[in-house]
């Protein structure tokens, strides 16, 4: 083999080791975020735990008079029958012909409530309700298949502690069983 | 046997034949006439006058405007609903951008690529964001895959069989070449902690969705998308960027995508609780059901269309796809199942991709019920509509993939029909 042609195969190699090295395909970009992580617009999701909860407080009363003003147009004055996904009602009714989904009969946490509530309603103006409002329309809904009794203050230690009707109604199919 | 397609194939290469001997028999023409202009009288005005401009961005022929997307929407709150593919005027497996299917909660946001980025952080190392011009440096790969709504065809648990065409019944499927970074090196450059399971993944639309995916599956084969079929994806689409998960439901592949945050349990938010879940007669729910089954569909002739020649060699084609991976044959019967023929797959078959199946059929007349049924590379063979109402009941109202009956009547009429 002539020098030159060394020379060549030896730029070759060094050209596949650098190229085939897999850390130094790409340059790691991500930014630092440590902080940003912290900040409540980040921190949206609610845990069946209550992890996430933002302080507040509310009770049905205060609810009832929200849910006439700001989710009744779409969901119905009884929280059934228009619209939008049937909130109240129909516990009991999932083994029947005509079984209805609705937050009571069907959801199984009730902190799923305030994380949906929150991020996605009313529906033309989502983020625009207080935690106390998110608190007292969640207790409202709740108390009207009795799930809390009328006068329970719904916060964010309570909320959690909330049993949903249907709790055990789920079976996971992952990992596939 | 009468109609099954084996004699159709058979008799449509007879007649090809055929054909091809009559067309040897047709004597040469004579020389034209060179004293008069003869062509402006015969031939059609645009080969006589010069085209239209040069367009900035191509739009299909006017006399295709009716091959559009169906919206199904809330009129109290427009942008929430789906539009749906129009699968029967589509030929091969891509989807074009224009006509892919939608799914929106509270419409298509108009995000600012120059202010939006990805957050990664929970359970890492280093909790890291990306902007777009970041992410345009790292290395990315394609994958061709079909993304179904998990809604999809959920006409089908209906009692009687709902007549639209099959696009408007079973086009919350549409089908892509996604390019974009591979999750997992995102990821691991925040630095997976071992307790990490589960990532919620959330939007930045004005539903801002998020749900709760596998971390396994982000580590496998889950793309960070920027380009749907070549160009920057489209709004309604995710832009500036979404998940594409292969092969498993739609509601999975976040849209519009802000935030992944890992953890070690799911989030239970209402899109993996109250929606997706599948109501059992027993009263339970199947929950995190991931992956579309194998399905099938002939998309020509389907309703909406006629026979128009009795006899007549028509072209059966479809399209089959399943989450699990390849499919693997694709099965006609022209009799309502009793007897099955093999369609021809059109190559590549793609993994988790829609494979385009056909077969010739020559149709004499007779009243037949037109089916197709698909198996993948595991194995698993699309279900009877009533094998699957048998498992699941009728108010699961996710994940319907049974088998599709067109009735063809002796008129060369098309009906959607129940009960083969």
């Amino acid at each position: 083999m002539s020098m030159a042609s060394k020379i060549i195969l030896s730029s070759l190699l060094f050209l596949i080791t650098c190229y085939s090295h897999a850390d130094s395909d790409y340059q790691a970009l991500g930014k630092p975020a440590a902080d940003l992580s912290q900040q409540s617009q980040w921190n949206l999701s609610i845990a069946p735990d209550g992890k996430g909860l933002p302080k507040g407080k509310g009770i049905a009363s205060q609810g009832k008079k929200l849910f006439a003003l700001k989710c009744a147009a779409c969901h119905g004055p009884e929280g059934i029958g228009a619209s939008a996904d049937p909130l109240m009602g129909e516990v009991g009714s999932l083994t029947s012909d005509y079984p209805e989904k609705t937050v009571n009969s069907y959801w199984p946490y009730a902190t799923t409530l305030f994380d949906y509530i929150r991020r996605s309603m009313p529906i033309n103006a989502p983020f625009s309700l207080t935690p106390d409002e998110i608190y007292a329309l969640s207790a409202y809904i709740l108390s009207q298949d009795a799930i809390i009794a009328e006068d329970f203050e719904l916060n964010e230690e309570t909320l959690p502690r909330v049993t949903m009707p249907n709790r055990e109604g789920f079976i996971s199919f992952y990992p596939e069983n | 046997m009468k109609n099954t397609p084996t004699q159709s194939r058979r008799q449509f290469l007879q007649k090809a034949a055929l054909g091809g001997a009559l067309a040897g028999t047709i004597s040469l023409p004579i020389l034209a006439n060179t004293d008069k202009l003869e062509f402006p009288d015969n031939l059609p005005e645009w080969m006589r006058k010069p085209g239209g401009e040069f367009g900035n961005y191509g739009q299909p022929s006017k006399h295709e405007q009716n091959v559009i997307r169906w919206i199904s929407a809330n009129p109290a709150a427009p942008g929430n609903g789906v539009s749906w593919t129009p699968l029967h005027d589509l030929q091969g497996t891509i989807t074009p951008n224009g006509l892919h299917y939608e799914r929106h909660h509270n419409g298509v946001p108009q995000i600012d690529p120059e202010q939006h980025i990805l957050l990664i952080d929970g359970l890492v190392e280093k909790p890291i964001r990306f902007d777009i011009k970041s992410l345009m440096r790292y290395p990315m790969v394609s994958k061709t895959c079909f993304i179904e709504c998990g809604g999809n065809s959920n006409s089908g648990w209906r009692s009687n069989p709902i007549q639209s065409q099959a696009g408007y019944a079973h086009g919350l499927v549409s089908n892509a070449e996604w390019t974009g970074i591979p999750l997992k090196l995102l990821l691991k450059e925040a630095g997976i902690k071992s307790t990490a399971t589960w990532v919620i993944a959330e939007g930045a639309d004005a539903a801002a969705l998020n749900i709760s995916i596998p971390l396994e599956k982000l580590l496998d084969d889950a793309l960070l998308a920027l380009y749907q079929n070549g160009e920057r994806l489209r709004p309604e689409n995710g832009y500036p960027m979404r998940l594409v998960l292969p092969g498993w439901e739609g509601i999975l592949n976040v849209k519009w995508l802000r935030q992944l945050r890992l953890t070690d349990e799911p989030i239970m938010s209402r899109d993996e609780t109250s929606q997706y879940t599948e109501l059992l007669p027993d009263g339970t729910a199947r929950q995190f059901t991931f992956i579309n089954e194998a399905k099938s569909l002939i998309t020509s002739p389907s309703l909406g269309m006629m026979l128009p020649d009795n006899p007549g060699i028509y072209q059966i084609s479809g399209l089959a796809w399943s989450g699990r991976g390849k499919i693997t044959r694709v099965e006609i019967s022209a009799d309502g199942g009793d007897n099955w023929v093999d369609a021809e797959l059109q190559g590549p078959v793609l993994d988790k991709a829609f494979t385009r199946f056909s077969l010739p059929w020559h149709w004499q007349g007779e009243y037949a019920i037109l089916q197709s049924r698909a198996t993948d590379e595991t194995g698993y063979v699309q279900p009877t509509r009533e094998a699957l109402v048998e498992n699941r009941g009728k108010h699961g109202f996710f994940h319907y993939n049974a088998i599709v009956s067109w009735e063809i009547t002796e008129e060369g009429d098309i009906n959607h029909v129940y009960g083969f």
